[in-house]
Protein backbone atom coordinates (compact mmCIF):
# COMPACT_ATOMS: atom_id res chain seq x y z
CA UNK A 1 0.00 0.00 0.00
CA UNK A 2 1.41 3.02 -0.74
CA UNK A 3 1.65 6.50 1.25
CA UNK A 4 -1.55 8.34 0.02
CA UNK A 5 -3.69 5.21 0.48
CA UNK A 6 -2.35 4.39 3.87
CA UNK A 7 -3.19 8.34 4.83
CA UNK A 8 -6.40 8.45 2.92
CA UNK A 9 -7.06 5.20 5.73
CA UNK A 10 -5.28 6.61 8.60
CA UNK A 11 -7.48 9.72 8.39
CA UNK A 12 -10.31 7.83 7.81
CA UNK A 13 -10.35 6.00 11.07
CA UNK A 14 -9.24 8.81 13.15
CA UNK A 15 -11.18 11.26 11.55
CA UNK A 16 -14.60 9.23 10.52
CA UNK A 17 -16.76 10.39 13.43
CA UNK A 18 -15.77 14.44 12.94
CA UNK A 19 -16.11 14.30 9.86
CA UNK A 20 -19.48 13.03 9.82
CA UNK A 21 -21.15 14.63 12.78
CA UNK A 22 -19.95 17.92 11.54
CA UNK A 23 -21.62 16.90 7.73
CA UNK A 24 -24.35 15.95 9.24
CA UNK A 25 -25.04 18.42 11.94
CA UNK A 26 -25.35 20.68 8.86
CA UNK A 27 -28.01 19.17 6.91
CA UNK A 28 -29.66 16.96 9.20
CA UNK A 29 -29.56 14.01 7.30
CA UNK A 30 -27.04 10.91 8.17
CA UNK A 31 -27.01 9.20 5.30
CA UNK A 32 -27.05 12.08 3.13
CA UNK A 33 -23.88 12.77 4.95
CA UNK A 34 -22.43 9.30 4.79
CA UNK A 35 -22.87 9.02 1.36
CA UNK A 36 -20.81 12.16 0.84
CA UNK A 37 -18.38 11.37 3.02
CA UNK A 38 -17.67 8.15 1.01
CA UNK A 39 -17.65 9.74 -1.94
CA UNK A 40 -14.72 12.35 -0.77
CA UNK A 41 -12.84 9.12 0.36
CA UNK A 42 -13.24 7.19 -3.08
CA UNK A 43 -11.98 10.56 -4.46
CA UNK A 44 -9.60 10.79 -1.91
CA UNK A 45 -8.20 7.48 -3.47
CA UNK A 46 -7.74 8.31 -6.73
CA UNK A 47 -6.66 11.80 -6.54
CA UNK A 48 -4.07 11.92 -3.86
CA UNK A 49 -1.84 8.98 -5.14
CA UNK A 50 -1.30 11.04 -8.71
CA UNK A 51 -1.43 14.99 -6.90
CA UNK A 52 -0.13 14.29 -3.97
CA UNK A 53 -1.87 14.12 -0.24
CA UNK A 54 -3.00 17.52 0.80
CA UNK A 55 -1.18 19.59 3.55
CA UNK A 56 -4.18 19.24 5.44
CA UNK A 57 -6.09 16.18 4.66
CA UNK A 58 -9.16 16.28 6.96
CA UNK A 59 -9.86 19.63 5.25
CA UNK A 60 -9.57 18.08 2.02
CA UNK A 61 -12.11 15.35 2.72
CA UNK A 62 -14.55 18.14 4.45
CA UNK A 63 -14.56 20.22 1.68
CA UNK A 64 -14.73 17.34 -0.74
CA UNK A 65 -17.59 15.77 1.07
CA UNK A 66 -19.75 19.07 1.31
CA UNK A 67 -19.15 19.86 -2.43
CA UNK A 68 -21.10 16.41 -2.69
CA UNK A 69 -23.88 17.77 -0.57
CA UNK A 70 -24.19 20.67 -2.10
CA UNK A 71 -24.53 18.47 -5.49
CA UNK A 72 -27.49 16.56 -3.56
CA UNK A 73 -29.17 19.42 -2.28
CA UNK A 74 -29.34 20.93 -5.83
CA UNK A 75 -30.71 17.65 -7.06
CA UNK A 76 -33.50 17.80 -4.01
CA UNK A 77 -33.95 21.66 -5.16
CA UNK A 78 -34.92 20.51 -8.76
CA UNK A 79 -37.25 17.91 -7.64
CA UNK A 80 -38.70 19.85 -3.80
CA UNK A 81 -37.19 23.46 -4.23
CA UNK A 82 -35.18 23.64 -1.19
CA UNK A 83 -33.42 26.85 -2.31
CA UNK A 84 -32.44 27.06 1.42
CA UNK A 85 -30.32 24.42 1.77
CA UNK A 86 -27.93 24.92 -0.51
CA UNK A 87 -28.04 28.58 0.16
CA UNK A 88 -27.29 27.94 3.72
CA UNK A 89 -24.52 25.45 2.75
CA UNK A 90 -22.74 27.94 0.19
CA UNK A 91 -22.74 30.26 2.92
CA UNK A 92 -21.65 27.55 5.24
CA UNK A 93 -18.92 26.50 2.66
CA UNK A 94 -17.60 30.61 2.44
CA UNK A 95 -17.42 30.76 6.18
CA UNK A 96 -15.14 27.79 6.47
CA UNK A 97 -12.85 29.12 3.83
CA UNK A 98 -12.29 32.06 5.73
CA UNK A 99 -11.88 30.18 9.18
CA UNK A 100 -9.25 27.87 7.80
CA UNK A 101 -9.11 24.61 7.98
CA UNK A 102 -10.24 23.89 11.78
CA UNK A 103 -14.05 22.20 12.44
CA UNK A 104 -16.14 22.60 15.20
CA UNK A 105 -16.75 18.75 16.62
CA UNK A 106 -20.39 17.68 16.81
CA UNK A 107 -19.91 14.12 18.06
CA UNK A 108 -21.88 14.55 21.16
CA UNK A 109 -24.76 16.18 18.99
CA UNK A 110 -24.62 13.20 16.95
CA UNK A 111 -24.51 10.96 20.07
CA UNK A 112 -27.81 12.73 21.26
CA UNK A 113 -29.80 12.32 17.59
CA UNK A 114 -28.74 8.42 18.04
CA UNK A 115 -30.00 8.38 21.31
CA UNK A 116 -33.38 10.55 20.78
CA UNK A 117 -37.03 9.35 22.08
CA UNK A 118 -37.76 8.58 18.79
CA UNK A 119 -35.62 6.45 17.47
CA UNK A 120 -36.73 2.65 18.92
CA UNK A 121 -33.78 2.45 21.81
CA UNK A 122 -32.35 -1.22 20.05
CA UNK A 123 -30.93 0.94 17.36
CA UNK A 124 -29.69 4.07 20.01
CA UNK A 125 -26.15 1.73 20.21
CA UNK A 126 -26.10 0.74 16.50
CA UNK A 127 -26.69 4.37 15.16
CA UNK A 128 -23.72 5.34 17.48
CA UNK A 129 -21.67 2.27 16.48
CA UNK A 130 -21.97 2.80 12.99
CA UNK A 131 -22.56 6.69 12.53
CA UNK A 132 -19.55 7.95 15.29
CA UNK A 133 -17.10 5.04 15.14
CA UNK A 134 -18.11 4.32 11.23
CA UNK A 135 -18.66 0.43 12.18
CA UNK A 136 -20.24 -1.55 9.14
CA UNK A 137 -23.69 -3.18 9.62
CA UNK A 138 -21.86 -6.49 9.43
CA UNK A 139 -20.20 -5.58 12.00
CA UNK A 140 -22.55 -4.27 14.16
CA UNK A 141 -24.96 -7.49 13.38
CA UNK A 142 -22.66 -9.74 14.66
CA UNK A 143 -21.83 -8.23 18.03
CA UNK A 144 -25.89 -7.45 18.47
CA UNK A 145 -26.84 -11.65 17.03
CA UNK A 146 -29.00 -10.04 14.38
CA UNK A 147 -28.79 -11.22 10.84
CA UNK A 148 -26.86 -9.08 9.31
CA UNK A 149 -29.07 -7.66 6.21
CA UNK A 150 -31.60 -7.09 8.90
CA UNK A 151 -29.46 -4.80 10.67
CA UNK A 152 -28.59 -3.14 7.17
CA UNK A 153 -32.24 -2.38 6.77
CA UNK A 154 -33.17 -0.94 10.70
CA UNK A 155 -29.99 1.23 10.51
CA UNK A 156 -31.33 2.63 6.86
CA UNK A 157 -34.78 2.75 7.76
CA UNK A 158 -33.51 4.84 11.39
CA UNK A 159 -31.63 7.37 9.22
CA UNK A 160 -34.66 8.16 6.95
CA UNK A 161 -36.52 9.10 9.94
CA UNK A 162 -33.66 11.31 11.69
CA UNK A 163 -33.62 12.82 8.73
CA UNK A 164 -38.20 13.09 7.69
CA UNK A 165 -38.57 14.19 11.38
CA UNK A 166 -35.98 16.72 11.33
CA UNK A 167 -34.66 15.32 14.60
CA UNK A 168 -32.51 18.21 16.48
CA UNK A 169 -28.76 17.96 16.27
CA UNK A 170 -28.30 19.38 19.43
CA UNK A 171 -27.07 19.02 22.81
CA UNK A 172 -30.23 19.38 24.86
CA UNK A 173 -30.73 22.07 27.51
CA UNK A 174 -30.32 21.92 30.92
CA UNK A 175 -33.91 20.89 31.91
CA UNK A 176 -33.88 18.06 28.86
CA UNK A 177 -30.46 16.75 30.00
CA UNK A 178 -30.70 14.64 32.76
CA UNK A 179 -33.06 12.05 30.65
CA UNK A 180 -31.57 12.41 27.24
CA UNK A 181 -28.02 11.60 28.55
CA UNK A 182 -29.43 8.88 30.34
CA UNK A 183 -30.59 7.45 26.98
CA UNK A 184 -27.28 8.28 25.56
CA UNK A 185 -25.25 6.30 28.48
CA UNK A 186 -27.26 3.68 28.74
CA UNK A 187 -26.88 3.01 24.94
CA UNK A 188 -22.96 3.26 24.81
CA UNK A 189 -23.23 1.31 27.99
CA UNK A 190 -25.37 -1.35 26.09
CA UNK A 191 -21.80 -1.41 23.41
CA UNK A 192 -19.97 -1.89 26.73
CA UNK A 193 -22.15 -4.66 27.93
CA UNK A 194 -22.02 -6.83 24.73
CA UNK A 195 -18.16 -7.61 25.86
CA UNK A 196 -18.65 -7.26 29.63
CA UNK A 197 -18.30 -9.92 31.99
CA UNK A 198 -20.96 -9.74 34.76
CA UNK A 199 -21.21 -8.27 37.86
CA UNK A 200 -21.20 -11.50 39.41
CA UNK A 201 -18.21 -12.63 37.49
CA UNK A 202 -19.88 -15.82 35.87
CA UNK A 203 -20.81 -14.77 31.97
CA UNK A 204 -17.59 -13.55 30.23
CA UNK A 205 -18.07 -12.50 26.81
CA UNK A 206 -16.26 -11.60 23.49
CA UNK A 207 -14.73 -8.39 24.45
CA UNK A 208 -15.83 -6.70 21.33
CA UNK A 209 -16.63 -3.72 21.74
CA UNK A 210 -15.33 -2.39 24.68
CA UNK A 211 -12.94 -0.04 23.42
CA UNK A 212 -15.42 1.50 21.32
CA UNK A 213 -17.99 2.01 24.13
CA UNK A 214 -14.81 3.66 26.11
CA UNK A 215 -14.18 5.47 23.27
CA UNK A 216 -17.87 7.02 23.19
CA UNK A 217 -18.09 7.78 26.86
CA UNK A 218 -14.58 9.81 26.55
CA UNK A 219 -15.93 11.83 23.33
CA UNK A 220 -19.22 12.45 25.93
CA UNK A 221 -17.12 13.42 28.43
CA UNK A 222 -14.94 16.41 26.47
CA UNK A 223 -18.22 18.00 25.33
CA UNK A 224 -20.19 17.60 29.30
CA UNK A 225 -17.65 17.39 31.51
CA UNK A 226 -19.60 19.08 34.46
CA UNK A 227 -21.75 15.97 33.95
CA UNK A 228 -21.03 13.09 36.87
CA UNK A 229 -23.24 10.40 35.22
CA UNK A 230 -21.12 10.32 32.40
CA UNK A 231 -18.03 10.25 34.84
CA UNK A 232 -19.00 7.69 36.37
CA UNK A 233 -20.03 5.46 33.25
CA UNK A 234 -16.44 6.23 32.17
CA UNK A 235 -15.03 5.01 35.27
CA UNK A 236 -17.04 2.17 35.51
CA UNK A 237 -16.03 0.81 32.15
CA UNK A 238 -12.30 1.74 33.03
CA UNK A 239 -12.15 -0.03 36.10
CA UNK A 240 -13.87 -3.41 34.61
CA UNK A 241 -11.28 -2.75 31.64
CA UNK A 242 -8.39 -3.01 34.20
CA UNK A 243 -9.13 -6.56 34.96
CA UNK A 244 -8.94 -7.66 31.03
CA UNK A 245 -5.54 -9.20 31.48
CA UNK A 246 -6.85 -11.19 34.52
CA UNK A 247 -9.84 -12.65 33.23
CA UNK A 248 -8.16 -15.80 31.35
CA UNK A 249 -5.12 -17.44 32.36
CA UNK A 250 -2.68 -17.68 29.75
CA UNK A 251 -4.55 -21.54 28.45
CA UNK A 252 -7.72 -19.51 27.55
CA UNK A 253 -9.41 -20.38 30.97
CA UNK A 254 -12.18 -18.50 32.93
CA UNK A 255 -11.22 -16.80 35.84
CA UNK A 256 -13.62 -15.03 37.95
CA UNK A 257 -13.36 -11.65 39.98
CA UNK A 258 -12.85 -13.49 43.50
CA UNK A 259 -9.92 -15.80 42.11
CA UNK A 260 -8.33 -12.64 40.23
CA UNK A 261 -4.79 -11.70 40.84
CA UNK A 262 -4.97 -8.45 41.37
CA UNK A 263 -0.85 -7.87 40.37
CA UNK A 264 -2.62 -8.51 36.47
CA UNK A 265 -5.09 -5.64 36.66
CA UNK A 266 -4.13 -2.66 34.46
CA UNK A 267 -3.00 -0.06 37.37
CA UNK A 268 -3.05 3.10 35.01
CA UNK A 269 -6.52 2.12 34.02
CA UNK A 270 -7.94 1.95 37.78
CA UNK A 271 -5.65 5.16 38.16
CA UNK A 272 -7.71 7.02 35.56
CA UNK A 273 -10.97 5.08 36.39
CA UNK A 274 -10.37 6.43 40.19
CA UNK A 275 -9.98 10.20 39.09
CA UNK A 276 -13.18 9.96 37.03
CA UNK A 277 -14.67 8.98 39.92
CA UNK A 278 -13.85 11.53 42.55
CA UNK A 279 -14.30 14.15 39.81
CA UNK A 280 -18.04 12.81 39.76
CA UNK A 281 -18.47 12.45 43.55
CA UNK A 282 -17.05 16.43 43.73
CA UNK A 283 -20.01 17.13 40.94
CA UNK A 284 -22.36 16.00 44.00
CA UNK A 285 -25.51 14.32 42.38
CA UNK A 286 -25.23 10.62 42.72
CA UNK A 287 -26.35 8.21 40.16
CA UNK A 288 -27.00 4.68 38.95
CA UNK A 289 -23.08 4.53 36.87
CA UNK A 290 -21.37 6.37 39.74
CA UNK A 291 -22.78 3.51 42.10
CA UNK A 292 -21.39 0.48 39.73
CA UNK A 293 -18.07 2.48 39.92
CA UNK A 294 -17.96 2.78 42.83
CA UNK A 295 -18.43 -1.19 43.58
CA UNK A 296 -16.07 -1.79 41.27
CA UNK A 297 -13.78 1.09 42.80
CA UNK A 298 -14.13 -1.43 45.99
CA UNK A 299 -13.22 -4.62 44.20
CA UNK A 300 -10.01 -2.80 42.57
CA UNK A 301 -9.03 -1.65 46.28
CA UNK A 302 -7.85 -5.59 46.74
CA UNK A 303 -4.76 -4.83 44.60
CA UNK A 304 -3.42 -2.55 47.80
CA UNK A 305 -4.75 -4.57 50.94
CA UNK A 306 -4.97 -7.89 49.88
CA UNK A 307 -8.78 -8.48 51.11
CA UNK A 308 -12.39 -7.12 49.07
CA UNK A 309 -14.89 -4.67 51.69
CA UNK A 310 -17.57 -6.97 51.07
CA UNK A 311 -19.99 -4.36 53.56
CA UNK A 312 -18.99 -1.55 51.54
CA UNK A 313 -19.83 -3.46 48.40
CA UNK A 314 -23.32 -4.52 49.87
CA UNK A 315 -24.35 -0.82 51.14
CA UNK A 316 -23.40 0.29 47.24
CA UNK A 317 -25.49 -2.62 46.32
CA UNK A 318 -28.68 -1.38 48.69
CA UNK A 319 -28.57 2.04 46.99
CA UNK A 320 -28.14 0.81 43.61
CA UNK A 321 -31.24 -1.44 43.60
CA UNK A 322 -33.36 1.49 45.38
CA UNK A 323 -32.28 3.36 42.56
CA UNK A 324 -32.23 0.72 39.52
CA UNK A 325 -34.08 -2.36 40.35
CA UNK A 326 -32.31 -4.35 37.25
CA UNK A 327 -32.34 -7.95 37.28
CA UNK A 328 -28.90 -7.56 37.11
CA UNK A 329 -28.11 -5.29 40.05
CA UNK A 330 -30.61 -7.68 41.93
CA UNK A 331 -28.43 -10.90 41.32
CA UNK A 332 -25.17 -8.88 42.33
CA UNK A 333 -26.41 -7.90 45.16
CA UNK A 334 -27.39 -11.26 46.45
CA UNK A 335 -23.85 -12.33 45.57
CA UNK A 336 -22.36 -9.20 47.73
CA UNK A 337 -24.77 -10.08 50.50
CA UNK A 338 -23.90 -13.59 50.81
CA UNK A 339 -20.15 -12.72 50.89
CA UNK A 340 -20.90 -10.44 53.40
CA UNK A 341 -23.70 -12.53 55.44
CA UNK A 342 -23.47 -15.94 54.45
CA UNK A 343 -24.76 -17.96 51.58
CA UNK A 344 -28.10 -18.12 53.51
CA UNK A 345 -28.50 -13.89 52.95
CA UNK A 346 -27.75 -13.96 49.87
CA UNK A 347 -30.24 -16.75 48.86
CA UNK A 348 -33.16 -14.89 50.41
CA UNK A 349 -32.99 -12.42 48.19
CA UNK A 350 -32.48 -14.68 45.14
CA UNK A 351 -35.64 -16.23 46.19
CA UNK A 352 -37.64 -12.77 46.09
CA UNK A 353 -36.92 -12.91 42.25
CA UNK A 354 -39.92 -14.00 39.88
CA UNK A 355 -38.48 -17.21 38.78
CA UNK A 356 -40.15 -16.03 35.01
CA UNK A 357 -38.14 -13.43 34.64
CA UNK A 358 -34.65 -15.43 35.29
CA UNK A 359 -35.94 -18.17 32.79
CA UNK A 360 -33.04 -17.29 29.98
CA UNK A 361 -30.80 -15.22 32.81
CA UNK A 362 -27.25 -16.77 33.23
CA UNK A 363 -25.83 -15.05 36.31
CA UNK A 364 -29.35 -15.64 38.32
CA UNK A 365 -28.27 -19.60 37.71
CA UNK A 366 -24.86 -18.87 38.14
CA UNK A 367 -24.99 -17.37 41.18
CA UNK A 368 -28.02 -19.83 42.62
CA UNK A 369 -25.59 -22.79 41.92
CA UNK A 370 -22.84 -21.50 44.03
CA UNK A 371 -24.91 -20.28 47.26
CA UNK A 372 -26.30 -23.88 47.19
CA UNK A 373 -23.48 -25.59 46.90
CA UNK A 374 -21.99 -23.36 50.10
CA UNK A 375 -25.02 -24.36 51.89
CA UNK A 376 -24.55 -28.01 51.15
CA UNK A 377 -27.66 -28.17 48.74
CA UNK A 378 -25.98 -30.30 46.23
CA UNK A 379 -28.98 -31.80 44.14
CA UNK A 380 -30.03 -28.10 44.17
CA UNK A 381 -27.06 -26.78 42.79
CA UNK A 382 -26.30 -29.39 40.27
CA UNK A 383 -29.81 -28.12 38.87
CA UNK A 384 -28.85 -24.58 38.92
CA UNK A 385 -25.20 -25.37 37.55
CA UNK A 386 -26.53 -27.13 34.61
CA UNK A 387 -29.45 -24.01 34.04
CA UNK A 388 -26.69 -21.66 34.28
CA UNK A 389 -24.25 -24.45 31.78
CA UNK A 390 -27.16 -24.36 29.19
CA UNK A 391 -27.45 -20.40 28.85
CA UNK A 392 -23.34 -19.91 28.97
CA UNK A 393 -22.32 -18.81 25.30
CA UNK A 394 -18.86 -18.01 26.58
CA UNK A 395 -16.89 -21.68 26.22
CA UNK A 396 -14.24 -20.96 28.81
CA UNK A 397 -17.16 -19.66 31.06
CA UNK A 398 -18.97 -22.72 30.20
CA UNK A 399 -16.12 -24.98 30.95
CA UNK A 400 -15.75 -23.21 34.19
CA UNK A 401 -19.32 -24.18 35.36
CA UNK A 402 -18.74 -27.79 34.10
CA UNK A 403 -16.07 -28.20 36.76
CA UNK A 404 -17.68 -26.64 39.11
CA UNK A 405 -20.37 -28.55 38.69
CA UNK A 406 -18.10 -31.76 39.18
CA UNK B 1 -42.37 -18.50 16.11
CA UNK B 2 -41.14 -21.74 15.42
CA UNK B 3 -37.78 -22.32 14.22
CA UNK B 4 -35.73 -25.56 13.63
CA UNK B 5 -31.99 -25.85 14.73
CA UNK B 6 -29.67 -27.76 12.40
CA UNK B 7 -26.57 -28.98 14.59
CA UNK B 8 -23.71 -29.60 12.48
CA UNK B 9 -20.85 -30.90 14.71
CA UNK B 10 -17.13 -30.62 14.36
CA UNK B 11 -16.13 -34.16 13.81
CA UNK B 12 -14.45 -34.03 17.29
CA UNK B 13 -17.20 -33.44 18.73
CA UNK B 14 -19.40 -36.13 17.48
CA UNK B 15 -16.66 -38.81 18.38
CA UNK B 16 -16.86 -37.21 22.39
CA UNK B 17 -20.49 -38.31 22.42
CA UNK B 18 -19.54 -42.22 22.83
CA UNK B 19 -17.75 -41.64 26.24
CA UNK B 20 -21.43 -39.92 26.73
CA UNK B 21 -21.53 -41.08 30.44
CA UNK B 22 -18.77 -38.69 31.32
CA UNK B 23 -17.38 -36.20 28.41
CA UNK B 24 -18.17 -32.39 29.36
CA UNK B 25 -19.46 -31.93 25.71
CA UNK B 26 -22.21 -34.25 26.67
CA UNK B 27 -22.51 -32.69 30.08
CA UNK B 28 -23.11 -28.93 27.88
CA UNK B 29 -25.76 -30.67 25.52
CA UNK B 30 -27.50 -32.07 29.02
CA UNK B 31 -27.71 -28.86 30.48
CA UNK B 32 -28.75 -27.09 27.45
CA UNK B 33 -31.51 -28.85 26.83
CA UNK B 34 -32.63 -28.32 30.51
CA UNK B 35 -31.92 -24.78 29.93
CA UNK B 36 -34.46 -25.20 26.87
CA UNK B 37 -36.92 -26.50 28.53
CA UNK B 38 -36.60 -24.38 32.00
CA UNK B 39 -37.14 -21.37 29.69
CA UNK B 40 -40.54 -23.35 28.03
CA UNK B 41 -39.00 -22.69 24.75
CA UNK B 42 -38.38 -26.31 23.82
CA UNK B 43 -40.48 -27.96 21.35
CA UNK B 44 -38.82 -31.37 20.33
CA UNK B 45 -35.56 -32.53 19.18
CA UNK B 46 -33.29 -35.56 17.88
CA UNK B 47 -29.95 -36.17 18.39
CA UNK B 48 -29.25 -38.09 15.02
CA UNK B 49 -26.61 -41.46 14.42
CA UNK B 50 -23.28 -40.92 12.85
CA UNK B 51 -22.99 -39.58 9.59
CA UNK B 52 -21.89 -42.51 7.79
CA UNK B 53 -25.42 -44.56 8.75
CA UNK B 54 -27.19 -41.45 6.46
CA UNK B 55 -28.42 -42.88 3.29
CA UNK B 56 -29.87 -40.70 0.47
CA UNK B 57 -32.28 -41.67 -2.36
CA UNK B 58 -33.16 -40.05 -5.81
CA UNK B 59 -34.78 -40.54 -8.67
CA UNK B 60 -33.14 -39.75 -11.86
CA UNK B 61 -35.10 -40.29 -14.77
CA UNK B 62 -37.31 -42.40 -13.07
CA UNK B 63 -35.07 -44.93 -11.94
CA UNK B 64 -33.47 -44.76 -7.97
CA UNK B 65 -30.11 -43.50 -6.74
CA UNK B 66 -29.24 -44.82 -3.71
CA UNK B 67 -25.74 -43.19 -2.23
CA UNK B 68 -24.28 -43.81 1.12
CA UNK B 69 -23.76 -40.87 3.41
CA UNK B 70 -25.50 -37.84 3.52
CA UNK B 71 -26.83 -35.44 0.59
CA UNK B 72 -24.46 -32.71 1.19
CA UNK B 73 -20.81 -33.57 2.21
CA UNK B 74 -19.57 -31.21 4.70
CA UNK B 75 -16.91 -31.03 7.49
CA UNK B 76 -19.07 -30.49 9.82
CA UNK B 77 -22.06 -32.97 10.06
CA UNK B 78 -25.45 -32.81 10.57
CA UNK B 79 -25.33 -34.16 14.53
CA UNK B 80 -29.25 -33.65 15.42
CA UNK B 81 -31.92 -30.74 15.23
CA UNK B 82 -33.85 -28.71 18.04
CA UNK B 83 -37.86 -26.92 17.15
CA UNK B 84 -37.80 -24.30 19.41
CA UNK B 85 -41.08 -21.82 20.13
CA UNK B 86 -39.71 -18.32 20.33
CA UNK B 87 -40.69 -14.66 20.73
CA UNK B 88 -38.39 -13.44 17.29
CA UNK B 89 -35.63 -15.06 15.33
CA UNK B 90 -33.51 -12.57 17.35
CA UNK B 91 -34.39 -15.12 20.42
CA UNK B 92 -33.28 -18.09 18.70
CA UNK B 93 -29.53 -16.97 17.64
CA UNK B 94 -29.14 -16.48 21.18
CA UNK B 95 -30.53 -19.64 21.80
CA UNK B 96 -28.24 -20.41 19.01
CA UNK B 97 -25.00 -19.30 20.05
CA UNK B 98 -25.28 -20.80 23.71
CA UNK B 99 -25.68 -24.40 22.07
CA UNK B 100 -22.86 -26.18 22.79
CA UNK B 101 -22.03 -27.10 19.17
CA UNK B 102 -21.23 -23.73 18.47
CA UNK B 103 -18.13 -23.47 19.47
CA UNK B 104 -16.35 -25.85 17.16
CA UNK B 105 -19.29 -26.74 14.59
CA UNK B 106 -22.34 -24.53 13.45
CA UNK B 107 -26.08 -24.09 13.62
CA UNK B 108 -28.33 -23.57 11.39
CA UNK B 109 -31.46 -21.54 12.40
CA UNK B 110 -34.67 -21.88 10.01
CA UNK B 111 -37.85 -20.06 10.76
CA UNK B 112 -40.20 -22.98 9.82
CA UNK B 113 -43.05 -21.95 7.54
CA UNK B 114 -46.39 -22.02 9.73
CA UNK B 115 -48.84 -21.35 6.39
CA UNK B 116 -47.26 -23.36 4.21
CA UNK B 117 -47.64 -26.09 6.88
CA UNK B 118 -51.61 -25.83 7.27
CA UNK B 119 -51.87 -25.67 3.60
CA UNK B 120 -49.43 -29.23 3.24
CA UNK B 121 -50.22 -30.92 6.55
CA UNK B 122 -54.32 -31.48 6.19
CA UNK B 123 -56.31 -33.04 8.89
Amino acid sequence: MDDAHRTVETVARASYGRLLAYLSCETRDVAGAEDALSDALVAALTSWPTDGVPRQPEAWLLTTARHRLIDQARRRHVRHDHKGTVRELAAERAATALTGNTFPDRRAELLFVCAHPAIDPSLHTPLMLQTVLGLDAARIAQAFLVPPATMGQRLVRAKRKIRDAALPFEVPTDDELPQRLDAVLEAIYAAYGLGRDDAAGMDAGAEDLADEAVWLARVVRQRIPGEPEVRGLLALMLFSDARRAARRTPDGRYVPLSEQDPGLWSAPAIREAETELSEAASIGRIGRFQLEAAIQSVHAERAQTGRTDWEAVVVFYERLVRLAPTLGARVAQAAAVAEAQGPGAGLALLDRIDRTSVAAYQPFWAVSAHLLRHVGNHSGAAEAYDRAIGLTEDPAARRFLLERRG
Amino acid sequence: MKCVMLIYESVANLESRKDAGRDPYVAAWRAYYKALVGAGVYVSGEPLKANATATTVRLKDGKRHVQDGPFVEAKERLGGFIILDVSSLEAALEWAARCPATASGAVEVHPIDVDLHDIVVTP
